[in-house]
């Protein structure tokens, strides 16, 4: 029973990370139809600027973290601006292979201004542990819990009541009819990629306590794809429950069959979601008929 | 300004379109199979390489650039093929035998992809083949009873009917040979009818399927073609390195792929091999550049990634089309010399054609 629930909490906590970075995902999918391949590495920069902040520069840990989710997101809105702004028109595959190369140059770029060397991220409750009942838990699995749960209710309150949140709905569901109505859409999406790049570095610094961070972490996001799917690419509560899904799967088959079945458990899963249900759990795409 | 005069619609599907063209490419092969009398043995290595890279890029250019169907994960039938040839040429078949077989087996293996795929559009494809790569990758690494596991499995030295290709010369040679054949294979492919139907299926699927293109067919096909010819690359691969573990083929490898295809140029065999060529090229160049950098910046490593990665951006930007794209723009410049207009290639950017129906 201890052990179900020790694992049930440490597939929780995995699963929000990558829920958040597949939150990324659909966000910027829903916005422009791009695949964004980069947001692994968004944030991974996220963690190392936030490392920067509390490490090198000896800042308070809540000033950090707020200047890093700020810093990540002007990068986001920088690259949505120099690069992908001229992209649009251009064939999705063009645009993913953009994104992938942009994947690359970020992983670069981190590993010359920090180093390929593992970093840790401090926080005030980095070595904190909680006993519930028999089990024990670290804080910082239980921040990543609250912080996601956190993250959620405030992006529903701001799509739900802001006017930008509103005109991002807007501008998803249908970009023209949203332009005819005087939404800025352009400044829209930048926006939207602005987020998108703010939700990874949130899920950077939940993240980075829970592992060492090097320009490799990035790679978790291909497992947040499988999350994105599983929930429906187009939903942003898919997005939260896929990941829950798959970090729960893969803490359970890690335990049960090895590291082996654990670590494939997210694709072999990924897999079978697109052979039967490829809309996801929670389905927002309807075939196209012609 | 060169007019061909054709005199019959036979002509219109020629290999060569007139005789200076086939020339040109008489003294290439000829330049090529005289090259190892002069050239030092690096450069004869790095050109086996090259012929290995052009084997599997003309296997992704098939799907990518001319059916139209999107692999982020060639790098598991290049894996497979190497392992399977591997391990069958150790259990005493013959090399002539085992590297066919291992891109029959991989072929195979693609077909059950290329069914899977009809299910799937565009960016799902991408992602679902990228978690086949993955899962490729892991049993790779976790059967250690077949495949050695991540302490590797040593390949035997290739040896053709008693006559050995192990000095670098031979296998030259050899990769030299399997190129020629291939290309030969799916130049003549896409000349016909079977050919045509992928660039159908890549152009419109809805009008092909109105034209009696089965789309079952056409995209087993060209996943089953496409996987085998990067499985045969990567048996010549296995030789190449003569040691395989699960690391030397990562997602990584599957990206340089798509990136030689991207940046040689879709949609056409030239772009193969400028792709190959540029990969092959770019890991000298640094080593070259490294020299002069500041040793602080050069020891850090990284600068591979950022130069491919920055590269595939620049050409996705303002080069879609690749070297050959540019390669045609110049040619078309000398041959129209003052007339030329930079408007012949204006790109037309389209509508998003949204997945979605609201």
């Amino acid at each position: 029973m201890d052990t179900i629930l020790q694992l049930l909490l440490k597939g929780i906590s995995q699963g929000c990370v990558y829920g958040l970075i597949a939150l990324g995902f659909v966000l910027i999918y829903k916005a422009t139809e791009m695949i964004n391949f980069a947001q692994g590495e968004l944030m991974m920069i996220g963690a190392l600027i936030a490392v920067t902040f509390t490490q090198y520069l000896q800042w308070n840990y809540f000033v950090a973290v707020v200047l890093t989710v700020l810093a990540t997101g002007f990068l986001g809105l920088l690259l949505e601006r120099s690069l992908l702004r001229r992209m649009i028109g251009e064939p999705p595959f063009a645009v993913l292979m953009v994104t992938i190369g942009l994947g690359f140059v970020l992983r670069a770029v981190a590993g010359m201004i920090w180093g390929h060397d593992p970093q840790e991220l401090r926080t005030p409750y980095s070595d904190v542990v909680v006993h519930m009942g028999d089990i024990v838990v670290g804080v910082s699995n239980l921040v990543v819990i609250g912080g996601t749960i956190a993250l959620c209710v405030a992006l529903f309150l701001f799509f739900r009541f802001t006017r930008i949140g509103i005109a991002m709905q807007a501008s998803s569901q249908n970009q023209l009819a949203a332009f005819y109505v005087g939404i800025p859409v352009k400044r829209i999406v930048a926006l939207t990629w602005a987020l998108s790049a703010g939700i990874a570095a949130i899920a950077g610094i939940l993240f980075a306590p829970l592992t060492a961070i090097t320009p490799n972490i990035g790679f978790s996001g291909i497992k947040a794809f499988a999350a994105a799917i599983v929930g429906g690419f187009g939903s942003l509560p898919g997005a939260i429950i896929g990941g829950l899904s798959i970090g729960i799967i893969e803490q359970f088959m890690q335990y049960q069959f090895g590291k082996g079945l654990g670590d494939t458990s997210a694709y072999i899963l990924l897999l079978l979601m697109l052979l039967i249900r490829p809309s996801g759990l929670i389905a927002t795409m309807q075939k196209k008929k012609v | 300004m060169r007019f061909v005069l054709k005199t019959n619609y036979g002509r219109d599907i020629d290999i060569f379109k007139h005789r200076t063209h086939a020339i040109w490419y008489i003294v290439l092969v000829g330049l090529l199979i005289v090259a190892p009398l002069f050239l030092d043995i690096f450069y004869e290595k790095q050109l086996t390489e090259l012929f290995i890279w052009a084997i599997a890029g003309a296997g992704l250019m098939l799907l990518v650039g001319y059916t139209g169907l999107v692999s982020l994960g060639h790098v598991a039938f290049m894996a497979l093929g190497a392992y399977i040839h591997a391990i069958l040429y150790s259990r005493g078949w013959p090399l002539a035998l085992s590297i066919p077989a291992s891109a029959v087996m991989t072929g195979g293996i693609g077909v059950l992809i290329g069914v899977a795929s009809l299910r799937m559009t565009g960016i799902y494809l991408a992602i679902a083949t990228l978690a086949f790569a993955m899962i490729v990758e892991k049993v790779l690494a976790h059967w250690p009873a077949l495949t050695g596991g991540h302490s590797g499995f040593r390949v035997d030295d290739p040896n053709l009917f008693g006559l050995s290709l192990d000095s670098s010369t031979a296998y030259y040679y050899t990769c030299l040979t399997v190129l020629l054949f291939v290309f030969l294979a799916v130049i003549n492919l896409l000349r016909s009818p079977t050919g045509r139907s992928f660039i159908a299926v890549r152009d419109s699927e809805i009008s092909a399927q109105a034209l009696g293109v089965s789309l079952l067919r056409t995209k087993t096909l060209a996943f089953a073609l496409s996987a085998a010819l990067t499985g045969l690359a990567g048996a010549l691969y296995a030789h190449r390195i003569g040691f395989l573990f699960p690391d030397a083929f990562t997602i990584m490898t599957s990206i340089m792929l798509l990136m030689l295809v991207v940046v040689g140029g879709l949609g056409s065999l030239h772009g193969v091999v400028f792709g190959a060529f540029f990969i092959t090229i770019v890991p000298q160049i640094i080593a070259i550049v490294r020299d002069w950098l500041p040793a602080e910046l050069a020891q850090r490593g990284g600068l591979e990634p950022l130069i491919f990665g920055g590269v595939l951006i620049l050409f996705l930007m303002f080069e879609p089309l690749g070297f050959y794209g540019r390669w045609v723009k110049i040619r078309l410049f000398f041959s129209q010399f003052p007339l030329y207009r930079r408007k012949t290639f204006l790109r037309q950017k389209s509508y998003l054609k949204t997945e979605r129906v609201h």
